[in-house]
Formats: structure tokens, C-alpha cells, sequence
């Protein structure tokens, strides 16, 4: 029971707490390049739910069994970046061949993912020291990196709702475009804040 | 002349943040204080001038289908020397910018121009757009920055700009998340607007 509480923790503060977009500003050029539209939104959201976790469990890894044992950490970014960058490119050739729409409405933001600062964060973050003050094991940081792929995603689903009825309004023509989008995202960062207060 | 025009390029009519766009995480993240800007801004220029100068020299050498991957481990490479050179001998700044530090591998400026713009062009060419987008990034960061610091703080890069009464109960949410959104989006919507002025007396 303490360790579903303390996997739900986790979840909790990935999702609406400690949210990538919204309150540790990883991940924004996706976020206000792909948020247009609600079905291309969820593709991203989904590519990242996938890259994420995959990331974060193979640079633990990765991490844990050279890294370190070598008394290598100092080349950290090289070496995560380049992991990163495998995986993106496997999970490309896999959407090719499965779902070709999906693969052509991502187009361009799929490579992108490489240099996607979340994926790289996330792996990064998961090495560091937790609210507790603790570091995390493997099947927590693997954990971490799945939800906050669905902070992620959540997030970008909402905003491309947002966003597809501002495309009906009024908005004026100073605004359109990235001011807008900029904005709303402003208010559902105010509004998110509201979760930093849960205590448990 | 063409230099100086160059990098007046970089810095108005081709500006990382404002006009193109790029970049955008570290924009908002780090800027609650001037001096994390300028840190930043200057950390970030650092790798930029290095990589747009080692992409240009080693251009033809690169083989067309893995350039990708080879520009993301030279501006990787260049991250590390100034992620280590911080940690050394500016650890207040390092701790403060924290994560992001690592994260200038992924800033898409970089890359872009590493892309777009020194992978066609030689060394010295590549050296001035460098700096004229590096100067144009730093810049950037420091008016937003000074933009939520005033209003988050009171303060400017640290000095006392606007009085006590306003200091003891200053705008917080400016220096929170949601005012790097609200500032930077009106700093956009402000542009513009002297950018349709512009367009009708020219």
C-alpha cells in the first residue's frame, strides 16, 4: 500500500504539479509549433509519452552501469543526447512503417524530438535528488519519465483545444498568432499553480 | 561595413527569440533576474560561436546523411567545456541556472544555424552571424528580464529601481511561471504593433 501511495505521488507531482510545460518550461518549441491542431497534438503527445520513457529508462541504465562504474559522469550530455537521438530515430522508422498518415501530419516535429529539451531534461532530472531527497531507482525513473510524458501530453491536448476555437475568435491582430498562444499559456500556468499547493 | 550590418542583422531583423522564434525554453526559464539572463545569454553565445565555427571547418568532411547527429555532438561537446568551466569558477551562477546549463545541447537556435547557416558558409561568415545572434539572444533574454524583474522585484539586476512600498509587496506572479508566458507575449504583441506602424509611414 505505502509503495502504490508512493508510485501515486509521483504521478501527482509529474502531472499537475511539477509540470514540464507549464512550470519547468521544458519542451516549449513542440508545444507552440504543434499545438495548432487537436489530432496532430495528440500524435506529439503521444510520440513523447513513448520517447520519454523510453528515454529515461535506457539513460538510467546507461547512467548506472557505465557512467558512473567508469567514473565517466562528465560526459553526460554527449552521451544521453546521442541515446536520445537513436531512440527517435527507431521510434521514426517504426511510425513510417505503421501509421504513414500520423508520420506525415508529424512531418517535421518528429526529428525534432531530438532536440526536444524535455526528453533531455527528464533523463537529466531523473538523475538528480527528488523532493525527498532521495534518488530514484530504476523502475521509478522509467516511471517518471512515463508521467511526465502525460504531464506533457495533457498539457498540449488542452492548449490545441484551446487554440482551435481561438482560431473562431476575435482576437486582435497584435495578438494573433504566438502572443495569443503565448497568453493562454500564461493563464493555465496561473491556473496550475493552483496544484502546487496540494500536500501530502 | 558588411559586418557591422551583419550582426545588426542577427540582433533586429533576424532575432533568435523575437522573430524567429527559436530557443524559447531557456527565454522563459531563466530570466526572473537580469543577472541569470546575462549568464545565460553569454553561456549560450560561448557555444554557439564555437560550434558555428567547428561546423564551418569541418563542413566538406561531414557526410550528408549523419550531419545531424554530427552537429549535435560538437554543440554537446561545447556544452560540457562550459558546463565544467561554470561549475569551477562561477558556482553561484551554475547552481542557479541548474538544469538548463546541459540543456543549451538542445537549444534549437543552435542547431538552426549550425543548419541554415554554417554548413554553407565559411568560417569568418559563420563567426559573424554567430555573434550577431548570440548578442541578439543575450539581448533578448535581458529584456525580458528586466521586464519581470522590475515588476517581480523591484529591482534591476539587482539595484533598488522602484520604491520600498512597492519592493515589500512587489507583482509575484511576474517572477512565477505564468509571467514569463504573459511577458514574453506581450513583448511579442508589442512588436508587432510597431512593426504594422513601421510597414504604413515606410
Amino acid at each position: 500500500m505505502e509503495y502504490i501511495a508512493h508510485i501515486l505521488h509521483i504521478a501527482i507531482f509529474a502531472i499537475l504539479v511539477n509540470n514540464f510545460i507549464l512550470a519547468k518550461f521544458l519542451g516549449l518549441c513542440p508545444y507552440l509549433g504543434v499545438s495548432k491542431k487537436l489530432d496532430s497534438a495528440f500524435g506529439m503527445g503521444m510520440a513523447v509519452i513513448f520517447v520519454m520513457t523510453l528515454a529515461s529508462a535506457i539513460t538510467y541504465v546507461l547512467n548506472s552501469l557505465v557512467l558512473v562504474p567508469f567514473e565517466l559522469q562528465y560526459l553526460q550530455t554527449i552521451a544521453f543526447i546521442l541515446t536520445i537521438a537513436s531512440i527517435v530515430q527507431a521510434v521514426e522508422i517504426v511510425l513510417q512503417k505503421l501509421t504513414p498518415e500520423l508520420y506525415g501530419q508529424l512531418g517535421i516535429f518528429l526529428p525534432l524530438l531530438t532536440t526536444n529539451c524535455a526528453v533531455l531534461g527528464v533523463a537529466l532530472l531523473n538523475l538528480e535528488p527528488q523532493n525527498n531527497g532521495q534518488l530514484f531507482d530504476f523502475f521509478e525513473s522509467t516511471l517518471s519519465g512515463f508521467f511526465n510524458g502525460i504531464g506533457y501530453a495533457l498539457v498540449l491536448l488542452l492548449m490545441a483545444g484551446i487554440r482551435e476555437r481561438l482560431d473562431r475568435s476575435d482576437v486582435p491582430d497584435s495578438m494573433k498568432g504566438m502572443p495569443i498562444a503565448l497568453v493562454v499559456a500564461g493563464c493555465m500556468a496561473l491556473a496550475f499553480i493552483g496544484f502546487s499547493g496540494m500536500r501530502f | 561595413m558588411k559586418i557591422v550590418s551583419e550582426i545588426i542583422r542577427g540582433v533586429m531583423n533576424e532575432n533568435p527569440i523575437l522573430i524567429l522564434g527559436l530557443g524559447l525554453c531557456p527565454v522563459l526559464a531563466v530570466t526572473t533576474s537580469v543577472e541569470n539572463a546575462l549568464g545565460m545569454g553569454l553561456a549560450t553565445t560561448f557555444v554557439i560561436l564555437c560550434s558555428n565555427l567547428l561546423v564551418s571547418l569541418v563542413k566538406s568532411f561531414i557526410p550528408d546523411k549523419i550531419r545531424i547527429p554530427c552537429y549535435i555532438v560538437i554543440i554537446a561537446t561545447f556544452t560540457t567545456i562550459i558546463n565544467l568551466e561554470m561549475a569551477a569558477f562561477l558556482p553561484d551562477l551554475h547552481r542557479k541556472l541548474g538544469i538548463f546549463i546541459p540543456l543549451i545541447t538542445v537549444n534549437c537556435m543552435i542547431l538552426g544555424r549550425a543548419e541554415s547557416f554554417a554548413s554553407k558558409n565559411n568560417m569568418f561568415n559563420s563567426l559573424i552571424d554567430a555573434v550577431g545572434m548570440g548578442i541578439g539572444f543575450t539581448l533578448s533574454l535581458a529584456l525580458v528580464a528586466s521586464v519581470r524583474e522590475i515588476l517581480g522585484a523591484g529591482q534591476w539586476y539587482g539595484f533598488n529601481v522602484l520604491p520600498s512600498a512597492f519592493r515589500n509587496e512587489p507583482i509575484i506572479a511576474a517572477v512565477m511561471a505564468p509571467g514569463a508566458f504573459l511577458t514574453l507575449g506581450f513583448i511579442l504583441a508589442a512588436l508587432n504593433i510597431y512593426k504594422s506602424k513601421y510597414k504604413k509611414e515606410g
